[in-house]
């Protein structure tokens, strides 16, 4: 960009459309769509329909990519002291042939795979996927179709940055809406079983899964619908919310906790087994989460073995509490050995924790991913098998016996129940830090350490908190995994477990606990944890992709998460915030102007 | 805090300190007993001391402990050559590249597609050297356009970052490129062809008996070494990378082309990466979407060990390491009486990671980056 873009006298040059970006947007969209085929999606997941017999989630997954390049090809930001370009129906225009542009990489790759066989090196260079691809027609019709659905996509983005913001949203609802209720299928039929209602599903669902056209229609509409009827009343409540006195806020907010809480602990009875053990494996994901959040949200440091800790206290409830334990064998009733497996994790996370404290930041993270590794290996090792059976695990973990009822895998309720009490722990302990004397100390010392330290503040032991209430939440989580599971196994502690719940915590947003749980929730329950399925089990080849990407593209586009931690976005945002203050004077005003987003904060709890 | 040396800023010596020179005394403790019961053993089994710590032990012939010194030379010699991307890259813009070990595997992955095509036209075994030659240059274009674009991509956005944020993403890069590879080549190990005889025929080399697999090995990395010293050192481009290591706004300032010398940086790291995949290929013969994963993170540790941004340290790290890992399970955890130590080899390489930066931070043979960076 040039140096003097900010002069005013360069403005009318810009007015022209950027040709170049579309051009680069449109390639970009043709090899995305390539690599998409290629990888297998289309084919593994046609099976999943999401409306009926138009689409499946197959081809929703190539089929985003020409709207979402031909929309993002039309953005464009305004930089201070320039004109906007004026946008037109050329907008629509280049939107289509961007559109046509991407869809052009699919076109090609069905006449590469008629024409050869590359199936050697890639296993999904397949005639099947040829097959798909052309609709089942020939192959000419099926570039035609391609072409027509991809400008006709195109044009439908480049009409997106055209419409106004609110419009936009009843869009973006009106897709989400739709795709949204068509994934959660197995917990809305469920639900609706629960309460009774099955022939609404029965009517809405195509019996072998995916949304009838009507139904579809119908939820598109609702979706529609809700928000504009409701446009005014939103923003009365919220006005009429921010007018009460700090005193009813607060009271406003704890009711809706109270009620949101009891709407969770009485929500497991009308669910069936398989939604009660996915929101089960979620909680426990929940629980890890919301301890990985202590220690890289609040204290910035950047833990990669945190799975160390989740083994740890899977494996101590399991040698304290099997019957079938090798070396030692006391049996202790569940809420007692998880007395002891609190203590000795938060030892072992001190042990971890010392030796690491004091190195850089980046040479730490691969350091405890090196202990992760080595408590794996050595869980693994025939050498301490004696103690915790090697690759054969430690099985025959008993329940938890809570008096009236045994909490164990057989029952996800009940499991449920139990992780929903531990995540309601976990949640009061974090808030309750992050207002504390500590949980300050550990923000100081994420935005500047030497700052911190010669604030008064002892940075070793603070760190070191940091990594043993870490350390201590990963082990309620361990701890009940090994009684649920009942068995425990060391691969059931890889290094993509860490890894999965460092992109859920970024994802969700770092050092915001409404933020955590909310990604935790959204991909793990839908796409997976590492070993356990989401709602959408066909993603399960993919889900490693998926994350691995989206880990990418949040730490480019928003590092500070979807839900983000207001502090944490002015850390990583200072010269946008302090420049944009800057321009419209408003230095002093800021915090205020970020105190108004904490009650919204609030009520994502 | 009352205190009688006024001269002394603090006097106080936190618990955290005594942990950690403990752990230092306890690692080295156990590592000279290792050593010592080792020797004991080597002298005679039956030795009081020996038998004391393990009764089982058996020690080590001459030939044994030599034929584990080259196979962990002939690894480390790998661990070296991606060890200099590592170090490269931290040397120029002072983050770990997680994804380096990714670019390896694309490397030995590509490899093995060509190598396997080469085969089946039967040119692999008549014309071996030459299709050696040729799988060797195309992994290297591979390797360096995988580290190009991973450049191009995600991190030149991230220069100004702070510190950790490169590093998570470069976690995502690496996880998205390994299955990259899954979805596209379907998960499960891929076979090399096979080596024509008179390769991997064993010879012998000063009283060392080495199959000639590991000897290519070790060939291939000194000439690659050789190479990379040479451009460092001796051209335009390798001063234009140290000035842009030492300070990139002054190296700018002296009509460097940061950005280029930047991608140079990540596509030299690459083609040595890509070097050390077809060498795994051949030594190991088979690949799969892990490939890259530990010998990355020992080839880090190797960088770190040696002093990251120092390439001749990297490469002795590699070597080291690499010897440390084939041998210390058997000379220092066998004699100390644990079993089945095979299996801790990974262990080990991460212990050796740990101790170091414990022992010294800078690593045996001092960092070179520039002021900002060593912070």
């Amino acid at each position: 960009m040039n140096s003097d873009v900010g002069l005013k006298e360069n403005a009318p040059n810009r007015s022209s459309y950027p040709w170049l970006r579309a051009v680069r947007f449109s390639l970009l969209g043709s090899l995305a769509s390539i690599f998409i085929a290629l990888s297998g999606m289309p084919v593994g997941l046609d099976r999943r329909a999401i409306i009926y017999p138009v689409l499946s989630l197959g081809f929703l997954a190539i089929l985003w990519v020409p709207l979402a390049m031909a929309a993002s090809a039309g953005k464009e930001t305004v930089l201070e002291g320039m004109e906007a370009r004026k946008r037109g129906v050329i907008d629509v225009g280049v939107g289509s042939l961007v559109g046509l542009g991407s869809t052009s990489g699919i076109c090609c790759l069905m006449v590469l795979i008629k024409n050869f066989d590359l199936r050697d090196p890639l296993v999904n260079w397949s005639p099947q996927l040829l097959d798909l691809l052309s609709y089942r027609q020939n192959i000419s019709v099926g570039i035609g179709i391609w072409l027509l659905v991809g400008a006709g996509l195109g044009a439908l983005g480049g009409l997106t940055n055209l419409i106004s913001r609110f419009s936009r949203r009843l869009i973006l609802n009106f897709v989400f809406a739709i795709v949204g209720v068509s994934v959660l299928e197995t917990i809305v039929t469920d639900l609706s079983e629960g309460f009774g209602l099955a022939w609404v599903t029965d009517l809405m669902y195509y019996k072998r899964g995916g949304l009838e056209i009507y139904g579809a229609l119908f939820v598109g509409i609702v979706a529609v619908a809700v928000p504009l009827l409701l446009r005014q009343r939103t923003t009365t409540a919220r006005e009429r919310f921010s007018s009460l006195s700090p005193n009813d806020q607060s009271r406003v907010k704890r009711i809706s906790i109270i009620a949101g809480s009891l709407l969770l602990v009485i929500l497991p009875f009308f669910l069936g087994k398989i939604t009660n053990e996915l929101l089960a494996n979620v909680g426990l994901f929940v629980l890890l989460a919301l301890g990985l959040n202590i220690v890289v949200g609040l204290a910035g440091i950047l833990d990669l073995g945190y799975v160390a800790f989740f083994a740890v206290g899977g494996y101590t409830t399991a040698v304290l509490t099997s019957p079938d334990s090798p070396g030692f064998s006391p049996e202790l009733p569940w809420p007692v050995a998880l007395i002891v497996v609190v203590i000795f994790t938060g030892i072992v996370g001190l042990f971890i924790g010392a030796p690491v404290i004091r190195m850089r930041g980046d040479y730490l993270a691969i350091v405890t991913l090196g202990f992760g590794e080595i408590i794996r290996l050595l869980f693994l090792s025939d050498w301490l098998s004696d103690w915790f059976g090697g690759a054969q695990g430690i099985t025959n973990i008993p329940g938890v016996e809570v008096g009236f009822a045994t909490v164990k895998g057989t029952d996800p309720r009940s499991v449920f129940l139990l992780v929903l009490l531990f995540c309601a722990v976990a949640i009061y302990v974090s808030w309750r830090l992050e207002k504390s004397r500590l949980g300050r100390a550990w923000m100081a010392i994420r935005e500047d350490e030497d700052v911190a330290e010669a604030m008064g503040i002892n940075t070793t032991n603070t760190k070191l908190m940091a990594f043993v209430v870490g350390a201590v939440l990963a082990s309620f989580s361990g701890a009940i995994f090994a009684a649920k599971v009942g068995s425990i196994f060391p691969t059931s502690f890889i290094m993509l477990v860490s890894i999965i719940i460092l992109v859920v915590v970024i994802v969700g947003g770092m050092g915001n606990i409404s933020g955590v749980i909310v990604g935790t929730v959204v991909l793990i329950g839908v796409l997976g944890g590492p070993k356990q399925p989401g709602l959408l089990q066909e993603f399960s080849q993919f889900k490693l992709l998926i994350y691995g990407a989206l880990l990418v593209w949040m730490m480019l586009k928003r590092p500070e998460g979807l839900i983000p931690n207001i502090r944490r976005t002015r850390e990583l945002h200072q010269d946008e915030f302090l420049q944009d203050a800057w321009l419209k004077g408003q230095i002093d005003s800021e915090d205020n102007h970020a105190d108004s987003n904490v009650p919204k904060e609030g009520k994502d709890l | 805090m009352a205190t009688n040396n006024v001269y002394k800023p603090t006097s106080r010596v936190l618990w955290v300190d005594r942990f950690l020179a403990l752990i230092r005394i306890t690692f080295i403790g156990v590592v000279s007993v290792g050593v010592i019961a080792f020797i004991a053993q080597q002298i005679n089994p039956q030795n009081p001391f020996a038998s004391w710590i393990n009764p089982d032990a058996t020690g080590l012939t001459a030939d044994q402990l030599k034929g584990l010194l080259v196979t962990g030379i002939a690894q480390g010699a790998m661990y070296g050559l991606i060890a200099l991307g590592y170090s490269m890259v931290y040397g120029v813009l002072g983050f770990i590249n997680f994804a380096h070990g990714e670019v390896f595997m694309a490397g030995a992955m590509s490899g093995m597609i060509i190598s396997n095509k080469l085969a089946e036209s039967g040119l692999w075994q008549d014309a071996f050297l030459f299709s050696l030659a040729f799988v060797i240059v195309t992994s290297i274009v591979v390797s360096t356009a995988t580290a190009i674009i991973m450049e191009r991509v995600a991190y030149r956005r991230l220069r100004d970052a702070p510190r950790l944020i490169p590093l998570i993403t470069s976690i995502g890069v690496s996880f998205f490129i390994q299955n990259t590879s899954v979805v596209l080549f379907g998960p499960g190990a891929k076979a090399y062809p096979s080596i024509p005889e008179w390769l991997t025929r064993k010879r012998s080399f000063l009283t060392f008996e080495i199959e000639g697999t590991k000897l290519l090995v070790l060939v291939v990395a000194a000439v690659s070494m050789t190479g990379l010293w040479y451009l460092v050192e001796r051209t335009r481009t390798g001063k234009a990378m140290r000035a842009v290591a030492e300070d990139k706004e002054i190296a700018a300032l002296m009509g460097i082309n940061v950005n280029r010398i930047i991608v140079t940086t990540f596509a030299v790291g690459g083609a040595m990466a890509g070097v050390a995949g077809i060498l795994w290929g051949i030594l190991f013969r088979s690949v799969t979407h892990m490939t890259g994963f530990l010998p990355g993170i020992k080839a880090f540790s190797a960088a770190v060990v040696g002093g990251i941004g120092n390439l001749g340290g990297a490469m002795a790290g590699g070597l080291s390491l690499g010897a440390a890992e084939a041998t210390a399970p058997l000379v220092v955890l066998e004699p100390l009486g644990v079993n089945g130590v095979s299996q801790l080899r990974d262990a080990v390489a991460f212990s050796v990671l740990i101790f170091v930066l414990l022992v010294k931070p800078n690593g045996l043979f001092g960092e070179r980056l520039s002021e900002e960076d060593r912070a």
